[in-house]
């Protein structure tokens, strides 16, 4: 058999695909790369651009002394950092928006759900229902802040709120400018109810649909009572949609900004309450003041709370599920 | 490799906090990091049409900037004047939106204007950082012709840095008739102000209007003129910690708790409307409202300046929109003389734009009696309280950092009653920081 190694030679080469050129191994099979590269390519590319690199320029600049200018010469290290962490005003707004985060989430979680099931169970004109509640979503931040601040709660007697105080004799309430008792939050608060509820009612109302109606026949066969039902079914099945809108909630309350802007600042100056880190670092780095090295290590310091926030989040409520 | 060894190297919860967080940096990046900066590069690219006279004999070209004027013929007006002059030729860019950020952010670049206005004159840091030229001497023998208050705070180290335009002023407004049925009389100082503001409200209508958030954003350079106080002394160090500012900026808080302010309305202070629709009997605003004001009261109102306390002076608050020439520029001496052709030498077209189409005050008094609509009744009185008693609504080397830590000490004395000597410590603190800052 002196041929042999000579024929496993001539099978191995003749067994081995001939490899494709370069070009065509790129593209993959069925050109599915190139394919790939097409459709995701454009989108890549602007989170580079518009994304990313902003990203990594704030964070170079945010170690930089850079008045009116992003790019920077004079090396401050972590100064930026220690100023803005010693800014007695930056340090009240994150603390304010901590508190308010802890307000907001859960009770924009609740109504959400809570309208969510009512519709859900309601047997007459639930598109109707459905869209009432959802079509504030559709509504700009900037014209409903107006809204809030022009029409309804106007300090003068032709507002909304006080014209229904004038009903019960009441007098009028600057609602917006006074701290003492802070009605401002009022204002805020139903607005952004009003604008936000609808959407997350939609996120809730589908995972709703999803939910096998076996399981809800099982339990009254079983003679469970709806609570109980709400609380061992509804409530488990809910949760994989649940976890997404709480983290979407929390990061919505740190990154609170047109409606607070457009319904308290006035002329030029924002008051120092309600003051949402964003607008504060609006005035810093925007507005005239063009500092961008505190502008953004304030950013980066903000966008660390979040990180931890959503973490401390992920540890209590993790996405364990059957998903 | 098949997908499902991708995916399982992210799982989803990792992938959707990391893509959470990023999401969220980025638009934090976007709001915190960078202005104008894509637009700087690209400027840089396309090069400014400023081009100098390379061509023998050609005629050089001026790029220069307005923001866009709410009033209607005004861009007719200024691209007239330009058209007007003959030693160069001049390009008007009408700039809608945020036109103090773009001009700030085109000054880094080969992109921007040869000429442009800038409120109030350049920024400290336009100044220091040798965006602009020096303009002294362009106003020549009618320096003192100019107004003072307003010479005065685009002066800086002893140069003129912009050249006014035309002014604007803030003053007190009251209606007539309803300070005679109260028997009220004009008042002359802080004090008679609030006895008049007590007297003149009953039920929903109140006696004065500060704006909706109790004089906080608009009345503290009044108030510390009202004690013969400013932002800044002339020396640059820190102007109102003094008894008589800390007494006057109190008297706010004493007006926000009296029940005699009124709050929220519909349309804020710059608005004829709380006067005409009978919410005040009294409102602090600018001259702009008097056509508004002439057309809803006919002649039943009438101007005085802010009044005095003990140890200060009346005020009424000015501002003018400041020609600058960019350090930029490839034609700095083109662009002063275009400069002086304009807003000093062309007194026709001074005129023509101060009164032809808005409400404003020539820049120069000697324009004044020229100016029909400055000829009677309180608009009359209003140019002669500029000229007099005008003081600049703030100081050349207070920052924006400093106007938001005076904001947040406003609010917290006028609407919290905070400890008022504490709150302007506070202030001091970060002005005299930004202070050293800036002339370092």
């Amino acid at each position: 058999m002196t041929t042999t190694p000579a024929n496993v030679d001539v099978s191995a080469a003749a067994a081995a695909p001939t490899r494709p050129p370069l070009g065509a191994r790129l593209r993959g099979r069925q050109n599915q790369n190139l394919w790939f590269w097409v459709f995701v390519g454009p989108f890549v590319l602007g989170l580079i651009i518009f994304i990313y690199i902003p990203i990594l320029w704030s964070i170079y600049l945010s170690f930089f002394e850079s008045y009116n200018t992003v790019t920077p010469t004079k090396f401050v290290g972590i100064g930026n950092y220690l100023d803005m962490l010693k800014d007695e005003s930056f340090r009240s707004s994150l603390g304010t928006f901590i508190v308010f985060a802890l307000f907001i989430v859960p009770t924009t979680f609740a109504l959400s759900l809570l309208t969510a099931i009512l519709v859900a169970r309601t047997r007459v004109m639930q598109a109707f229902f459905r869209s009432v509640f959802f079509l504030p979503t559709a509504c700009s931040y900037v014209v409903a802040a107006l809204i809030w601040k022009m029409s309804i709660f106007s300090g003068v007697r032709s507002g909304a709120a006080n014209a229904l105080l004038g009903l019960i004799g009441q007098d009028s309430i600057p609602w917006l400018s006074v701290t003492k008792p802070p009605w401002y939050w009022l204002v805020i608060v139903s607005a952004r109810l009003w604008l936000q509820v609808g959407f997350y009612m939609i996120l809730f109302l589908a995972a709703l649909q999803r939910i096998s109606p076996t399981l809800y026949e099982a339990a009254a066969i079983d003679g469970a009572s709806s609570w109980q039902s709400f609380r061992y079914i509804t409530l488990p099945q809910l949760r994989p949609t649940s976890a997404a809108v709480l983290l979407l909630l929390l990061i919505n309350a740190f990154q609170a900004f047109d409606e607070f802007y457009n319904i308290l600042s006035s002329f030029g100056t924002y008051p120092p309450y309600a003051r949402p880190p964003l607008v504060y670092l609006y005035y810093v780095a925007l507005g005239q003041g063009q500092d961008f090295g505190h502008g953004s290590a304030g950013a980066v310091i903000l966008t660390l709370v979040i990180l931890i926030a959503a973490l401390v989040f992920n540890r209590f409520f993790s996405f364990r599920g059957d998903d | 490799m098949s997908d499902k060894t991708i995916r399982a190297g992210i799982d989803r919860r990792h992938l959707l906090t990391l893509g959470g967080g990023m999401a969220v940096a980025g638009a934090l990046a976007a709001c915190g990091g960078n202005t104008g900066r894509s637009s700087s590069t690209s400027a840089a690219g396309s090069g400014s049409g400023s081009g100098s006279a390379s061509g023998g004999g050609a005629k050089v070209t001026l790029q220069q900037w307005y923001h866009q004027y709410g009033e209607a013929g005004t861009q007719q007006a200024v691209e007239g004047y330009a058209k007007a002059y003959t030693a160069a030729d001049v390009k008007v860019t009408w700039k809608p939106g945020d036109y103090d950020q773009t001009t700030a952010a085109s000054l880094l670049t080969a992109g921007g204007p040869d000429v442009f206005e800038y409120g109030n004159g350049p920024t400290i840091d336009m100044i220091k950082g040798g965006q602009v030229v020096d303009l002294s001497g362009l106003l020549g023998d009618a320096e003192s012709d100019f107004n003072p208050a307003m010479v005065k705070r685009m002066t800086y180290d002893g140069k003129l840095w912009a050249i006014p335009q035309v002014v604007d002023m803030q003053l007190l407004v009251y209606r007539k008739s309803l300070l005679e049925k109260a028997g009220v009389t004009p008042p002359e100082t802080i004090d008679d102000l609030m006895a008049a503001a007590k007297k003149l409200t009953s039920g929903d209508v109140k006696g004065l209007f500060l704006g909706n958030d109790g004089g906080v954003g608009l009345m503290g350079a009044p108030m510390l003129f009202s004690a013969g106080a400013d932002y800044l002394n002339e020396d640059g160090s820190f102007g109102f910690d003094s008894d008589g500012a800390a007494a006057a900026l109190g008297k706010l808080r004493e007006l926000f708790t009296s029940d005699s302010l009124l709050l929220g309305a519909p349309k804020d202070w710059y608005d004829a409307s709380a006067l005409t629709s009978g919410l005040t009997a009294m409102q602090f605003t600018g001259l702009w409202t008097f056509p508004d004001l002439t057309k809803g009261l006919a002649d039943d109102y009438d101007c005085i300046p802010w009044p005095a306390m003990p140890g200060g002076a009346k005020s009424v608050v000015v501002g003018a929109y400041g020609s600058c020439v960019s350090a930029k520029s490839t034609n700095v001496d083109a662009a002063k003389e275009f400069v002086k052709w304009l807003w000093v030498d062309q007194t026709d077209k001074q005129l023509d734009f101060a009164t032809a189409y808005g409400f404003h005050i020539p820049a120069r008094a000697s324009l004044v009696p020229q100016a029909k609509t400055l000829q009677s009744g309180p608009a009359k009185d209003a140019a002669a309280y500029a000229q007099e008693f005008g003081r600049a609504q703030s100081s050349v080397l207070w920052t924006p950092k400093c106007a938001t830590a005076f904001g947040d000490m406003m609010s917290k004395i006028v609407k919290d009653g905070a400890d008022v000597k504490a709150e302007i410590a506070k202030v001091k603190a970060v002005a005299e920081a930004e202070v050293k800052r800036v002339l370092s």
